[in-house]
């Protein structure tokens, strides 16, 4: 009997088994894309951090001081200690490799441009900087590409005057070609497609490089041919890494020499910005990471802002739709008070009639949760493509969680209501006075 | 059924009260009357209204005013705008000044100047002069064991700190510099570490630095406020000012800012949308409720001869005054939400904004008219003797 009840209510109450049905579909849907939106918008924004370049920088161990002022390094070109490019590719054989988006390794080194057109002054010294552009890299076998593409996405290359061509390209990374700062391509007169003469080379100007730093003043080149300027092939002064970090917290600052083995494992396997850089040291010979302090400080703050803020309107979400999943049940229920009087009229006890009425409110949440699951995860699908262009993944185990949720709300928003309609006299109802 | 109406009082007595006290039109008595004896229904109603509304505010509050609050976060990345003598020379004296007056008191520009100096050894280190008190504001992420306190002290960076003293042990030794032939003794108040280009140099005070060296700031570094838009504008404005000076933004943190605000923003647009729309439909399930389960009340004016439209109208404007009073409670309540977010996650409390209201409560006023006149519109069809019979 009771199994029957419960399906001819269904059947014969189908429009308003809909609406409450509609109700927490809504509910568990925005329930569902919010938390999901909300667990991955760390992880999404932390890439979007990464816009503002690399949070660590590799330097050689021994390395003598930078004399540098605007952007001019007065310190001896052959001075000081340099890194080992054929190390490079191992920062992807680091504990963290996956949370390393890219490295840049550079190498300044001073020129003499001698140009026709510098009127006063035959011959100038211009910093020269080698890089990698978008170079293809292998370790072990493992396949990618990095460089200044990636570290430094603010970099824009140009035909000079703004405008946008595709004959004004990033030099390939084995090419001998060139990018020309703005300020200087400006002070020398040249455009994309001249040559300029440098120690000696005719080399070809591929683009205008717009940074709105020094580099707007200096010559950007492939580290190759940097290196056969200098003369030391395979050298790297020094290599900034764009890394994927965990805020700080007190565990980031302890110094691990000073760790016990538990706590040093627990610190080594956390994607702190020190731990990184404590591996990006271990594996580059004597080379020396150091945060920088700008990006890496401050990232931590703005990423646990906004996740902050986004567990907060999460939460505001999950009140809302547990409000709504509510009214819509109680509001089912409530009309309903002359079934319930009719049944009690026939002899049953409320125990029965409170299984009935929840036995349904079941099923509408398991219904409803499904259905608003899969609605919810389209959602967050949705508004990760839209925004950050990229997938937000659900969690195969906020199913459960989700539909956990969708019952207890939808108990506890029926219980009230059918509390009432029990305990509603019987004649009352019947008379349809209420 | 107004069951309850005549207990505590005779027909009679309330026929005089009625009588004597101040005229009510039956419209505005049918309004009230019907709040006050299902006041339980009314108060789950209202208490829908209230909660939608509240969210609803706090959520148009906070996406209006987080950008704000963001914006201050990013300010702590440092200068956006750097302005630096054209080829390396000096600015004028009057540069900061009119920097300042430019982008108002509440702008922070630091001045910067350099120059290199000789070590006892003979290493060339670079020796930058600026105003301390500045420098400390605008540079957040400066890690610095001790900022100097007297003129003759110097912030000295980790990597520089091996060259300029000899000893092994650096603290607190007074070191000597030379500029020219003109020597100058320094003591180091404390190590700067950041990681970048300022750990190999030393850091002097401006007045100092100039007494010592002749050399004037040929930098200012300024983090300007605002939106993209307003930055730009103070960059022409400056550079109008300032003829003789580069001006140029730092497209790292310009840039930077623009692309995480951005997808904030869009992604906080998306949060609030959804809860927006869940509240409504939380409201519109219970005044369908409500409405629809006032059918009888419905049944009865219509039995009593009420024309369509005073019955329609009853019903509207009771949403309607709803509505209402339920958009001005949850706004408050929501603004009070708004701030309490504001102050948990950003330590700064949200500003209230006003011009947020007119929005809440049209849409509230909107949502709970929809929802009396779709039942209406369902139960018109039906004829009134049926609804009383309870079928």
């Amino acid at each position: 009997m009771f199994p029957r009840i419960v399906y001819e209510s269904f059947r014969r109450q189908a429009r308003r088994k809909l609406l409450a049905g509609i109700a927490i579909t809504l509910g568990v849907a925005v329930a569902t894309a919010m938390i999901a939106v909300a667990t991955d918008i760390g992880d999404k924004i932390n890439r979007e951090l990464r816009s503002y370049g690399a949070n660590l920088v590799v330097t050689p161990q021994e390395d003598t001081l930078d004399v540098e002022v605007g952007g001019v390094n007065l310190k001896p070109p052959s001075d000081g200690a340099f890194l080992n490019e054929a190390d490079l590719p191992k920062i992807r054989g680091t504990f963290w490799h996956h949370n390393i988006v890219g490295f840049s390794p550079m190498l300044p080194v001073t020129v003499k441009i001698n140009s026709s057109q510098l009127s006063a002054v035959s011959s100038q010294d211009v910093a020269l900087v080698g890089t990698y552009f978008n170079k293809s890299l292998s370790f072990g076998k493992e396949e990618f590409s990095t460089g200044v593409l990636i570290t430094h996405p603010w970099w824009k290359v140009s035909c000079g005057d703004d405008k946008e061509s595709p004959s004004c390209t990033w030099p390939a990374d084995d090419s001998r070609k060139v990018l020309l700062g703005e300020r200087l391509a400006a002070k020398l007169g040249k455009k994309p497609g001249d040559t300029i003469e440098i120690s000696g080379r005719r080399l070809t100007i591929s683009g205008i490089l717009s940074t709105g730093a020094a580099e707007d003043d200096q010559i950007v080149a492939p580290l190759s041919l940097a290196q056969e300027i200098l003369g030391k092939p395979g050298a790297v002064r020094r290599v900034y890494v764009s890394a994927l970090t965990k805020p700080q917290d007190a565990l980031a600052v302890r110094d691990p020499k000073t760790m016990t083995p538990e706590v040093y494992d627990r610190w080594y396997c956390s994607p702190y910005v020190q731990s990184i850089a404590y591996q990006l040291q271990e594996v580059i010979p004597h080379s020396h990471a150091e945060q920088i302090r700008q990006v890496a400080q401050n990232e931590g703050t703005v990423l646990s802002r906004i996740k902050g803020l986004m567990l907060l309107v999460t939460l505001a979400a999950l009140f809302a739709s547990a409000l709504a999943v509510s009214a819509a049940m109680a509001t089912a229920i409530f009309e309903r008070r002359v079934e319930v009087g009719l049944m009690k009229a026939l002899g049953a006890g409320n125990l029965v009639v409170s299984a009935i009425f929840f036995a349904e409110a079941l099923l509408l949440a398991l219904g409803g949760g499904m259905v608003g699951f899969s609605a919810g995860a389209w959602l967050a699908r949705q508004i990760g493509r839209s925004i950050f262009n990229s997938q937000i993944s659900i969690e195969p185990v906020l199913f459960p969680i989700i539909m956990t949720i969708a019952v207890f709300v939808t108990f506890a928003g029926s219980a009230a209501a059918i509390r009432r309609a029990v305990k509603f006299d019987p004649v009352f109802a019947l008379r349809g006075e209420g | 059924m107004s069951s309850g109406a005549g207990a505590l009082h005779t027909p009679k007595q309330v026929a005089d009260r009625r009588a004597h006290g101040p005229h009510v039109s039956m419209f505005a008595r049918m309004l009230l009357r019907a709040a006050v004896l299902r006041r339980r229904r009314a108060a789950s109603a209202l208490l829908a209204m209230i909660v939608a509304a509240a969210v609803a505010t706090a959520m148009m509050n906070l996406y209006v005013d987080v950008q704000a609050k963001l914006r201050t976060e990013f300010r702590n990345y440092g200068a956006n705008v750097v302005i630096v003598g054209k080829d390396g020379q000096s600015l004028p004296a009057d540069a900061l000044a009119k920097v300042e007056s430019v982008l108002g008191p509440k702008t922070l520009a630091v001045p910067f100047s350099y120059a290199v100096a000789r070590a006892h050894n003979g290493q060339s280190v670079v020796v930058v002069g600026t105003d301390f008190t500045r420098a400390r504001q605008l540079n957040h992420w400066w890690k610095v064991s001790h900022w100097p306190d007297a003129p003759s002290e110097a912030l000295v960076g980790m990597r520089a700190a091996a060259v300029v003293s000899s000893q092994a042990s650096p603290n607190r030794q007074p070191f000597e510099l030379t500029f020219q032939g003109k020597a100058l003794q320094l003591l180091p108040a404390g190590m700067l570490q950041t990681g970048a280009g300022e750990d190999s140099r030393i850091y002097l005070d401006q007045f100092e630095f100039q007494n010592w060296t002749g050399v004037a700031p040929s930098t200012i570094e300024v983090a300007a406020n605002g939106t993209a838009a307003e930055v730009e504008t103070s960059i022409r404005q400056l550079a109008a000012l300032l003829p003789a000076a580069d001006i140029r933004p730092v497209r790292q943190i310009m840039e930077g800012e623009a692309n995480v605000l951005n997808k904030t923003r869009a992604t906080l647009y998306a949060s609030a949308t959804l809860v927006v729309l869940t509240s409504a439909l939380c409201v519109l399930a219970t005044l369908i409720g409500w409405v629809f389960d006032r059918r009888r009340d419905f049944a009865i004016m219509k039995a009593l001869g009420a024309s369509e439209r005073l019955v329609n109208g009853f019903f509207a404007a009771e949403a309607a005054a709803l509505g209402v009073v339920g958009a001005i409670l949850g706004f408050f309540i929501g603004i009070g939400v708004a701030a309490w977010i504001g102050r948990v996650n950003f330590h700064a409390p949200v500003v209230p904004r006003f011009g947020v209201f007119p929005y809440v409560l049209a849409g509230s006023v909107a949502v709970a008219l929809i929802s009396a006149i779709l039942p209406i519109e369902l139960l018109r069809r039906v004829q009134p003797a049926i609804i009383l019979r309870g079928e």
